[in-house]
């Protein structure tokens, strides 16, 4: 996933869809928007980013999770199979983001990238309504897709790539 | 003037300002798993040394502790969990690279392990309570049981030292693994919890001992224990110093921060500063009631335990 941090004015919308399309539990969000304001006065930057799960590919949850219930699925999307989760936390705190919570169910939750719409041909819920256009959906393998072809073109980020995770949701600066 | 504004919308239950995940069960089993993995650890190696009739606590009666430390140490953690009905999918699979996995299933071998070490002794140990109780009269298999028991302590023992020293470097390697919480995250953890549950095993059977030697004998050694453990408490707080800056911002909890009191008043000085000077009072010769530093160890480790998990799940990498 690609998001265009100079389209995005921190609308809120994809929250909303995600919470709509996911059933997400009222106080609970899977995604979210932050908004930093740097600089001097009157030289002042102002970035506004929608955040969620980053799918990392070195995924410290995957990793930490006791009974395999967190787990990669073909295409690089970190998923929770619910059934398999025991609620311990080592996936909450081994996350670097904190994209994790406990679902009031009991299992751990968090963004899928719409995975149930993915293998329908549709985009993530987010993506699909956001009205700047700012976020990008697609294949990072496929060096022609427009995700690629973005993050060739401009200069980008991700976040807290200290951790070496690997995170798999840039940011175009 | 340099201005940094920061919001983000989210508010995740127990997830912000800062985590909550892990309370106060999680820090009592660390805690239990320390404690009984030291006592079992003991247990075994003064069998394997042939000197059960020398130090009859640490082989017999302190046997009694880690079966019921665990069994609370266990229930805490099933309570702890928030999907409880699932809980026996950790035994579904066994995941090499997941400390917790390690531990579930250490446990699972741990505990009836402790089990069986204790009944081999019930009858030695507690002649009356089998008088009153008669439990040999009415369920004849126990015979079989206890022979059996007996027969294979040596296989038990010579298994219990491996298993008790990855039960007791796990405890803290559980939370080491964790980078996402730069004050867990150094591989001095490991190690340290294992010295501590050593140390406090030590102290469990100074306590209840009776025997002037046993008593003796496991001041010095948990002198030694405690002075390792300094050593390691030490190079941890380097370890932070020399760190990224989220560890300096970590090490700010313990130096300085909201934990300094717990952790350097009650965690370093009452629970290892303390003690120690009282042991090695007590080997000088002087006489010292060797209750109070085996106490203050116990206490000391409790604590450490809870400022770890605490402090810990206040750290992270992003606002």
């Amino acid at each position: 996933m690609v998001i265009d941090t100079l389209k995005c004015v921190g609308c809120s919308d994809c929250v909303v869809a995600c919470q709509t399309e996911n059933d997400v539990p009222i106080g609970y969000c899977r995604d979210w928007i932050t908004e930093r304001v740097d600089g001097t006065y009157p030289n002042l930057e102002l970035e506004l980013k929608s955040e969620r799960c980053n799918h990392c590919d070195n995924a410290p949850c995957v990793r930490c999770c006791p009974t395999g219930a967190s787990h990669i699925v073909d295409g690089g999307i970190v998923l929770v199979t619910q059934d398999e989760c025991i609620g311990c936390g080592a996936c909450i705190e081994s996350c670097p983001y904190d994209a994790r919570y406990q679902h009031p169910d009991g299992y751990v939750d968090k963004c899928t990238f719409c995975h149930h719409r993915l293998e329908k041909g549709q985009l993530p819920a987010c993506v699909s309504v956001c009205p700047t256009k700012c976020m990008y959906f697609g294949d990072l393998d496929n060096p022609n897709s427009e995700v690629s072809q973005l993050l060739k073109n401009r200069k980008y980020k991700t976040l807290a790539p200290e951790a070496g995770t690997d995170p798999h949701v840039f940011y175009l600066t | 003037m340099q201005e940094e504004l920061f919001t983000s919308g989210r508010n995740l239950p127990h997830i912000d300002p800062s985590l909550e995940i892990w309370h106060w069960p999680i820090s009592l089993y660390l805690f239990l798993g320390g404690l009984s993995a030291g006592l079992l650890f003991f247990a075994a190696l003064f069998y394997i040394l042939g000197k059960d009739k020398e130090y009859p606590t640490a082989v017999k009666i302190a046997s009694i502790v880690p079966p019921i430390a665990l069994t609370l140490g266990l229930l805490a953690l099933v309570y702890d969990l928030t999907h409880k009905l699932y809980t026996w999918q950790l035994y579904m699979t066994f995941r090499i690279e997941s400390p917790m996995s390690w531990g579930a299933w250490v446990l699972l071998i741990v505990t009836p392990l402790s089990f069986i070490w204790t009944f081999s002794y019930y009858r030695e140990v507690y002649p009356r309570l089998e008088q009153k109780l008669q439990v040999f009269k009415k369920f004849k298999f126990l015979n079989a049981v206890e022979k059996f028991a007996q027969k294979n302590r040596i296989y038990m023992a010579y298994a219990l030292i491996p298993l008790t020293l990855v039960l007791g470097i796990y405890t803290g390697i559980l939370l080491s693994a964790f980078n996402a919480r730069p004050l867990w995250n150094n591989a001095i953890l490991g190690p340290l919890f294992l010295v501590s549950g050593l140390s406090t095993g030590a102290a469990a059977i100074i306590l209840l001992s009776k025997n002037k030697l046993e008593k003796h004998t496991f001041g010095k050694i948990d002198l030694v224990l405690i002075i390792v453990e300094l050593a390691l408490i030490v190079h941890m707080i380097m370890g932070y110093y020399a760190g990224s800056q989220v560890q300096l911002e970590a090490m700010e909890l313990l130096v300085g921060g909201e934990f300094t009191l717990m952790f350097f008043g009650f965690v370093v000085l009452l629970g290892l500063i303390i003690p120690a000077i009282m042991e090695l009072i007590e080997l000088i010769g002087f006489k010292v009631p060797a209750m109070v530093p085996a106490l203050l160890v116990l206490l000391g480790g409790l604590i450490f335990r809870f400022v770890m998990v605490e402090a810990g799940q206040l750290t992270r990498f992003l606002y």
